[in-house]
């Protein structure tokens, strides 16, 4: 499996971006720009949190419990506190009258329990992991091994593990109110008739397994105090929310309370947060009057980074003979894990609009049930509640297709919405405004050759190899753009849509950028830069934008669910806009001419029909010198956007998959990718084209890959990353990436958005190809992650159980061993 | 991630090395030779090992490097991975070692990683270990009291449990050559490319004169399927005599896939998250299979 760097591919891959990067005209936006980011990040010259340094700065280690659920009967931290280097140790109990509770921002029902959370454990422990006491010291060395010295007696009681469980009578309680946190129910359209008579039901239970977000960069935090004010550095997504929450959540008044995310190496929505030890470290540091840091290892961050998915899903589609389904109806629980984190019980309501998928039906019937276990928290990891719906959407139209003996391509095309059709308003509500799923899946099968696929499974079918082929289909679209804040509202939750940013005109020339979205990866330097650069005519190099600091960038709602482009970058648009307009203004003053006779390209304003004119830049020096501006004229060409946007986006795409499944071993290797997305507008295709690598790359983790696994006892059992297995570059096909470009209508760049677009078109693309090359072998499912092992039992169940004649091609003897109950731990 | 605190002794030559264990043993210390650290580091950062002290061998000068024989290969126990990988000596000369190696983890822990390390370790999940029990090699050992040798099927004696003594460091490992006429082939199956074997298999065949020939001789040991590497000895004794041609190609039954499907017997397979036991034994019947055939073709 030892892939080798073919030097000769990596020169041609230089030269084509090259090529790619050559401006086609005078335009920035649709330049494939590198990143200017780059060379800093990946060389580690600049500040993660952990590189921070500051005079006499102590040390946090936590200790965890070891239990899923317990009752704490002593703590002693006395040994502890003699040890070497500790400044102090602390358990809950110290911190009960000041801690607070971890917020939830999103309430989705009236009746929703929220239990209270307290950031470090008093007198229960509901997850394995939860903290229990700290050690500060004056170095990370010496608190972790006093964490040694502490002792910790808990009383265990009965973890909850399965939801289903934790639902039945007489299932022991994760908090005293109950195991069942909310239920929360949408229904459009008349779902009984749509099942009534319906000449095809599919139905069909999927299981969304736990995983584990895993960016690059652990989570860490650096807490300080001059007595007056409190500076928090996190490797967060969010300082703006996070600084309005802590405020909340501390007492700290918010403005005395400046929150920095400095470069920040990955969250995938694990950094959307407000996690126990960034609110620990601001009691710690006012507590001691000392600066703190705290940086998690690998393996407390698989056991204490909130964790993604976990949803058990049950799907039914009622459709004709012809293959058009009538109505979709789906149950939902949803695993909250121990407690309600910030956006947890919302996540399963950011699919709920999603399970129609690109397709057109009269009726939808919704209902989630949010259920606690003794387990971390979820809550958002990329995609977030979107992946789970596609999944379960894309699955079960192959299902469909499978027993109506149609193609899964011609199922689809018989259900989507057509291109003449859009704006269309879907089952569920939305109104998608663009998009054209016909050009994005033309283009795919053509690019992925698929009737010579199609071809050879035949022909491996006929012939019986032990190797089989299958093709998955998957073709998406998710609501991106997060969001209308009167949506927000209208689903309880507890802030705004909006997005903010400054464009500041400096005397030279220059150009600052204040943006209120929060890069942590994403490319936000490079493209909001070529937004500015377009539209102020500046050269490129001369904008440099400023974020992650809410004394520097004081407004803002940061950077997840796919927002920042389609909210935040309008928003630097619409900035620069205004930043035009006065300096129209200026230049019709300086040029003495009326306003509307001044026209704008190339960066300069010039009378119109006339060679006469003035640069942005020579504007900016005039409005700072101040000699000579209309009446009334502020001496600045400074301006600020506040965007709010009316719609959500709708990405789109297709996404074709061909696997090749080793009935011997169960293993499948992926050997081909096509993805061919719509994004709308580009503004840098190579930032995009890392979007959507990156994203398949997530997806194929989840459909073959990655789980979050308990014992019966609530331990996770995947700490370390051993265990917990993530691809690598040489786990992953090359990807063949394609675009159709459809603007967005819904705002004037026309950008869709592209964060999540990949994670969520892949996995149901690999399982829908993995259940493809088995199908002849009586299988109709295979649970993720699609490991060696589970492909084996399946494809040996599906045998021993399916009616005689549908056993699929015979084996040699040895690949015949069939499995008995003796089985691993899954 | 941080280990417990533990004392540090980097000696400046083999015999200084072996002096510092043997007074660590004398004092009753809990003493841990360290080579490339590739599999003690992570135990200590986990808190799973606690040991007093650390003798730290990996930059000494010997013993490191390959070296002809005559009728073995000497490799020397501070030889990384990628140098044994790289060796012309070892890929022309004891070539199934190479094959092994160039499986194990990436190019970092390659770097890194020792021979001697990967083989004191004892990890049954490793893959020179089945490698170095299929081709019969000899451990030579060394501690203040002088040198011994130690044979493979003696070495292995429990889970992370080898055959040294305490004081004792591994110099090398004499690997046969298995003159002409031999094949090889390391069958490893894992979940990623960085990930450990789930099962994985070393073959080593010889066919009689002859194209498509009948096995004269094979050797066979399992990676993954018990505390220590298995040797398939129900499997070499089966394969004598099979024929090898094809299967299926007159009719005749597969007598290779018959042997082969004997290679679970005499395993104890672990369970873990990549794979329960009777999945690894179903795997050690089909990677053996795939492994000799390729080994003989
Ligand atoms: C991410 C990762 C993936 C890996 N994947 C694989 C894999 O797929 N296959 C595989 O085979 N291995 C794998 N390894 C382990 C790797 O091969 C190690 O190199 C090897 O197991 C240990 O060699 P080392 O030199 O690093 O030994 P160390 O870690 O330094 O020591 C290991 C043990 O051997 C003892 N020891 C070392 N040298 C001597 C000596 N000369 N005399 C006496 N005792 C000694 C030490 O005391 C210790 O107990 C992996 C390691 C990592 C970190």
């Amino acid at each position: 499996m030892t892939e080798q760097l073919d030097a000769g591919l990596v020169a041609e891959r230089i030269a084509e971006s090259d090529q790619l990067g050559r401006p086609s005209d005078a335009h920035e936006v649709g330049r494939a720009r590198r990143r200017k980011e780059d060379a800093r990040l990946v060389t580690g010259r600049t500040t993660w949190t952990d590189n921070i340094q500051l005079p006499g700065m102590l040390y946090v280690a936590f200790l965890r419990s070891p239990m899923a659920h317990a009752r704490i009967t002593r703590i002693d931290t006395s040994a502890a506190r003699a040890r070497p280097g500790v400044v102090a140790v602390h358990s809950g109990q110290d911190f009960a009258d000041e801690q607070g509770s971890l917020p939830c921002a999103w309430p989705v029902t009236e009746d929703i329990l929220i239990p209270d959370h307290p950031p470090m454990a008093v007198n229960e422990v509901r997850y394995a992991g939860e903290a229990v006491a700290c050690v500060v010291a004056t170095d990370r060395h010496r608190a972790a091994d006093a964490l040694e010295a502490i002792e910790v007696d808990y009383e265990p009681l009965e973890a909850v593990v399965d939801m289903t469980e934790a639902l039945a009578e007489g299932a022991p309680r994760v908090h005293e109110s109950g195991n069942r946190a909310f239920t929360w129910k949408f229904a459009q359209g008349d779902i009984d008739a749509a099942f009534r008579d319906a000449p095809v039901v599919i139905e069909r239970e999927y299981v969304q397994q736990r995983l584990i977000p895993t960016a690059m960069e652990p989570r860490a935090v650096v807490a300080a105090t001059d007595g007056e004010t409190f500076t928090l550095h996190s490797s967060t997504q969010i300082p703006h929310v996070l600084r309005v929450m802590l405020a909340m959540t501390t007492g700290i008044p918010e403005h005395r309370l400046r929150v920095i995310a400095p470069d920040v190496g990955g969250g995938f929505g694990s950094k959307l947060q407000v996690t126990a030890e960034e609110v620990l470290a601001l009691l710690l540091t006012r507590r001691l009057g000392k600066p703190v840091k705290w940086t998690e290892s690998r393996s407390e961050g698989n056991l204490t980074v909130h964790h993604g998915r976990d949803q058990l899903q049950r799907i039914r589609i009622a459709a004709e003979r012809d293959g058009r389904v009538r109505g979709v109806k789906v149950e939902l629980l949803a695993d909250m894990g121990a407690y309600l984190m910030l956006v947890t019980p919302g996540i399963p309501l950011l699919g709920a609009f999603m399970y129609s998928g690109i397709y057109k039906m009269d009726a939808y019937d919704f209902t989630c049930t949010g259920v606690f276990t003794t387990k971390m928290p979820t809550d958002a990891y990329r995609g977030a509640g979107r992946p789970e719906a596609t999944f379960a959407i894309e699955r079960a139209v192959d299902e469909l297709a499978a027993e109506l003996g149609l193609d899964p391509v011609e199922v689809r095309r018989r259900n989507w919405i057509t291109h003449e059709e859009f704006p269309y308003t879907t089952v569920c509500g939305l109104t998608y405004d663009s998009g054209n799923y016909e050009a994005a899946t033309d283009r795919a099968l053509a690019l992925f050759g698929y009737d010579a696929l199609r071809a050879e499974q035949a022909e491996r079918r006929a012939r019986r190899d032990p190797v089989q082929l299958g093709v998955g289909v998957s073709t998406y679209t998710e609501m991106c753009g997060l969001a209308p804040s009167r949506v927000l509202g209208s689903l309880s939750y507890g802030a705004g849509g909006w997005e903010h940013a400054t464009v500041r005109m400096l005397p030279t020339g220059k150009v600052e950028v204040v943006t209120g979205t929060s890069p942590h990866g994403q490319g936000h330097e490079t493209a909001w830069s070529q937004i500015t650069a377009d539209a102020l005519g500046v050269p490129f190099e001369d904008v440099t934008v400023l974020h992650g600091d809410t004394a520097i960038s004081h407004k803002g709602m940061d950077t997840y669910g796919s927002r920042s482009l389609v909210v935040g970058g309008v928003a630097v648009l619409s900035a620069c806009e205004k930043v035009k307009d006065r300096a129209r203004e200026l230049a019709a003053h300086m040029l003495e001419a009326s306003a509307d006779d001044i026209e704008f390209s190339d960066g300069s304003f010039k009378v119109r029909g006339t060679a006469q004119g003035r640069t942005i830049q020579e504007l900016a020096l005039a409005a700072f010198a101040a000699h000579d501006l209309p009446d009334g004229f502020e001496p600045s060409l400074d301006a600020e956007s506040t965007f709010d946007p009316d719609n959500f986006s709708f990405p789109h795409g297709t996404h074709l998959c061909a696997v090749e499944v080793d009935t011997e071993t169960g293993a499948s290797r992926i050997r081909s990718y096509v993805a061919v997305d719509d994004v709308g507008s580009v503004v840098n295709p190579l930032i995009v084209e890392g979007q959507v690598h990156g994203g398949i790359a997530q997806g194929i983790g989840q459909a073959l890959f990655e789980e979050a696994i308990h014992d019966s006892e609530g331990n996770l059992l995947t700490t370390t990353m051993s265990d917990y297995l993530i691809p690598s570059a040489a786990d992953l096909p090359e990807f063949t990436t394609d675009r159709t470009e459809t603007p967005a209508t819904s705002n004037p760049l026309g950008v869709k958005g592209v964060g999540e677009a990949g994670t969520i078109a892949s996995t149901p693309a690999v399982v829908n190809a993995i259940v493809d090359a088995l199908r002849p072998y009586g299988v109709h499912d295979v649970r993720m992650p699609c490991t060696p092992e589970r492909v084996w039992r399946t494809i040996a169940e599906a045998r021993s159980t399916g009616p005689a004649g549908t056993g699929g091609p015979p084996e040699a003897s040895a690949a015949g061993s069939a499995p008995t109950s003796e089985g691993g731990l899954r | 991630m941080i280990s417990a605190p533990f004392d540090y002794i980097r000696p400046a030559s083999l015999e200084e090395a072996c002096r510092a264990l043997g007074d660590a043993e004398e004092a009753g210390d809990d003493v841990k030779v360290l080579a490339g650290g590739q599999s003690l580091l992570p135990l200590l950062r986990l808190r799973l090992a606690y040991p007093s002290a650390l003798v730290d061998i990996g930059r000494l000068p010997e013993p490191r490097g390959v070296e002809d024989r005559g009728d073995h290969v000497f490799v020397g126990a501070l030889t990384t991975h990628d140098e044994v990988m790289r060796s012309s000596v070892v890929r022309e000369l004891i070539p199934l070692v190479a094959l092994a190696t160039a499986t194990v983890a990436d190019p970092a822990v390659r770097h890194r990683g020792t021979f001697g390390g990967s083989l004191a370790h004892a990890d049954p999940a490793g893959d020179l270990p089945a490698v170095a029990l299929a081709l019969d090699c000899v451990f030579v050992v060394r501690s203040v009291d002088g040198e011994r040798e130690i044979p493979a099927s003696e070495f292995f004696v429990d889970y992370l449990e080898p055959a040294l003594e305490p004081g004792e460091i591994l110099v090398g490992v004499r690997v046969p050559k298995l003159g002409p006429g031999w094949g090889f082939h390391y069958e490893k199956f894992h979940r990623t490319a960085q990930s450990w074997a789930t099962v994985g298999v070393a073959a080593a065949v010889r066919l009689g004169e002859g194209g498509g020939g009948t096995v004269e001789e094979a050797r066979i040991a399992l990676t993954n399927m018990g505390p220590t590497p298995v040797r398939a000895h129900a499997v070499e004794a089966a394969l004598r005599g099979a024929d090898f041609a094809p299967s299926g190609s007159n009719g005749a039954p597969d007598r290779i896939r018959e042997a082969c499907d004997r290679a679970d017997e005499g395993s104890v397979p672990p369970t873990d998250l990549h794979g329960g036991p009777e999945y690894r034994r179903h795997l050690a019947r089909v990677l053996t299979y795939r492994a000799v055939r390729a080994a003989g073709g």
